[in-house]
């Protein structure tokens, strides 16, 4: 079983390097800095930090005035409170002028557990993603996560980085290379593609070596660059396997299995599953039990793949 | 020097591409206004307003001339700042929060010399620099993008952190529509500010009684108005908002002010100069048609 570890600690230690490394790197929270990390770049950068008090819409804002001012600004809470609590203030304050700011959400999707509904951020991709120029990244551990968060300092323009609350099983070593825009291909094949993002990158990875025994040869692509997607890397995979499932822990509507179906659709037509949350919201639970009770483990993708396989014709 | 040849000088100055440090001395060594130039250059702002949103056949006068004064206070007497060089980055920074109210900053950066005062009779129009609400990615001077009332105060916030946090001296000057404090966020961003203790920023209230419904204490009252903003912390400056002497008084005043951030409710009059605007909240958001603009301009002459 690889190493589990927290997405979130990643992005707290990575805002600390920043931090020592440009003095304009700047870090907002909305009264969650100790469950976003950020409390980590607060004890060493104090001057730098500003605690905004439980008010998402005044962040936003104020962010979007610290980058019009040459600031870096990382802005962080819960994901189901930015974009959500903050929708038009994302809108107006950084999309429209394409502002500096690099929005770090927190537990995404409804791997949040027991805390229920009202924590569960199904939407934010949605939203984020429907904003003209926002790059939007979805780590699928936290060494992705760590070299996310370095390309959205590196690169000028508005970032949406999603995280989740609970540690993930590393996927990647240390040698890997985060490439902004570009999906990474975590397993070859050509029979189906799996597309996966975040928590469902490490299912879509065992699915795929579960199938393998079964005989069914599948690729896996992390799309952890959600926006502007690799459009190359899925007409490829459409070309190539015929089939194509997508995961994410997110609605159906607006996210990952949207995005690709857009170009599929557009480019190289092929019959597509998606593994995701269907129209409806989740309850309390423990983060297992949701994801197996929402569709959204491992077996699930498998029988994606196999429903896909029979569409396609074999 | 009279105002308004002064600003004949400056838009010479920036046609003839002066120095900016002229320009900014041209700016600081500017005399009093007498009543008298105030009105003629006041008048002029109003002119523009009524004539750009007129020709648009859509727009928002009447919270636009209702904060003529407090701009011409600002731009010819308060701000520091270059208006062939916008994004100097010691400028001090006016931002428009009530962002409907674009015709009277249009007029007044036009007046400057950021564009040319021909410009204006593009307002709303395709392709124009001169959006319908401001739009910062596009029209020289305009430093947010507003129209979703609500923001500036936040955003200005943010200014004001940076120019602490840099070490640099500008001051950060942010027009709210009294209507537009119907927003939670702006309560969040009046926190917000005498939290951190932003005595670099100063937050005008263009109180001019009325929103589209009608009289604010008819749609949504807001009094004790004053009481809220001391309430919250903040150093709280009532003048006459037409009255060009008393708004320089509080913006000198507000300089003066320390650990604290300073709002100046400026009492106005809702579609101030042209009289079957005044008080009228069916002008919040129409535009005059050809025989209003011309009683209207008459009246201004």
């Amino acid at each position: 079983m690889p190493q589990e570890v927290s997405l979130r600690e990643a992005y707290g230690q990575t805002l600390i390097e920043l931090g020592k490394e440009n003095p304009d790197i700047v870090v907002l929270d909305a009264d969650l800095s100790r469950s976003t990390m950020t409390c980590f770049f607060a004890r060493e950068f104090p001057e730098r930090f500003f605690d905004c008090g439980i008010a998402e819409q005044n962040m936003a804002s104020i962010a979007a005035g610290l980058a019009a001012s040459g600031k870096i600004p990382f802005a962080s809470t819960f994901a189901v409170f930015v974009p959500g609590r903050c929708f038009d203030q994302i809108r107006m304050s950084i999309a429209q002028p394409g502002r500096n700011v690099k929005l770090v959400a927190s537990h995404g999707g409804i791997s949040v557990g027991e805390d229920g509904t009202s924590h569960h951020s199904i939407e934010d991709l949605s939203l984020i993603g429907s904003l003209p120029g926002f790059t939007v990244i979805v780590p699928a551990d936290a060494i992705e996560t760590a070299q996310a968060v370095r390309a959205a300092a590196a690169s000028y323009g508005p970032f949406y980085i999603r995280l989740c609350r609970p540690k993930l099983p590393l996927v990647y070593n240390q040698d890997y290379r985060f490439n902004l825009g570009r999906a990474v291909t975590m397993r070859p094949g050509e029979r189906v593609t799996i597309i996966a993002i975040g928590i469902m990158v490490a299912a879509a990875t065992e699915a795929a070596d579960n199938l393998k025994r079964e005989g069914v040869d599948c690729r896996v692509l992390n799309m952890s660059t959600l926006k502007p997607v690799d459009e190359a890397a899925i007409i490829k995979a459409a070309t190539e396997t015929g089939a194509i499932v997508t995961a994410e822990e997110h609605l159906e509507h607006g996210g990952l299995g949207s995005i690709v179906a857009r170009v599929v659709a557009r480019h190289h037509p092929v019959p597509m599953e998606m593994v995701a949350i269907k129209d409806t919201y989740a309850k309390s639970g423990k983060p297992a039990e949701l994801l197996q009770r929402y569709g959204l483990t491992a077996k699930d993708i498998e029988q994606a793949v196999r429903g896909v396989i029979k569409r396609k014709g074999g | 020097m009279s105002l308004s040849e002064m600003g004949n000088s400056l838009s010479k100055a920036s046609a003839e591409n002066v120095s900016a440090e002229v320009f900014s001395s041209a700016i600081a060594e500017a005399k009093p206004l007498s009543v008298k130039e105030m009105k003629a250059i006041a008048k002029r702002l109003r002119r523009h307003i009524i004539s750009m949103i007129g020709r648009a056949g859509s727009g928002h006068p009447g919270g636009s001339l209702s904060a003529v004064e407090i701009v011409i206070a600002l731009y010819f007497r308060v701000l520091r700042h270059k208006p062939q060089d916008p994004g100097w980055s010691d400028r001090d920074r006016f931002i428009l929060s009530k962002g409907h109210a674009a015709p009277v900053l249009y007029a007044v950066l036009a007046e400057c010399g950021y564009f040319p005062v021909d410009e204006l009779t593009t307002l709303r129009r395709l392709d124009t620099r001169l959006q319908g609400h401001t739009d910062c990615t596009v029209t020289p001077g305009v430093e947010m993008s507003a129209g979703a009332l609500g923001q500036g105060l936040s955003f200005a916030i943010g200014v004001a952190l940076a120019s602490r946090l840099n070490s640099q001296k500008y001051r950060v000057y942010v027009l709210l529509g009294d209507g537009e404090c119907n927003e939670g966020q702006v309560w969040e961003g009046a926190m917000a500010a005498a939290h951190f203790k932003l005595d670099n920023l100063v937050a005008i209230v263009d109180n001019n009684g009325q929103q589209i419904d009608g009289w604010n204490r008819e749609v949504m009252n807001l009094d004790p108005f004053n009481k809220k903003w001391q309430s919250f912390g903040w150093h709280v400056i009532e003048v006459d908002g037409h009255d060009l002497t008393q708004l320089t008084q509080a913006f000198d005043q507000a300089k003066l002010v320390e650990g604290q951030p300073v709002v100046i409710i400026a009492h106005t009059i809702k579609g101030k100069g042209v009289s079957f605007m005044e008080n009228n909240p069916d002008f919040h958001g129409k535009a005059p048609n050809a025989e209003q603009v011309e009683i209207a301009l008459k009246e201004l002459e």
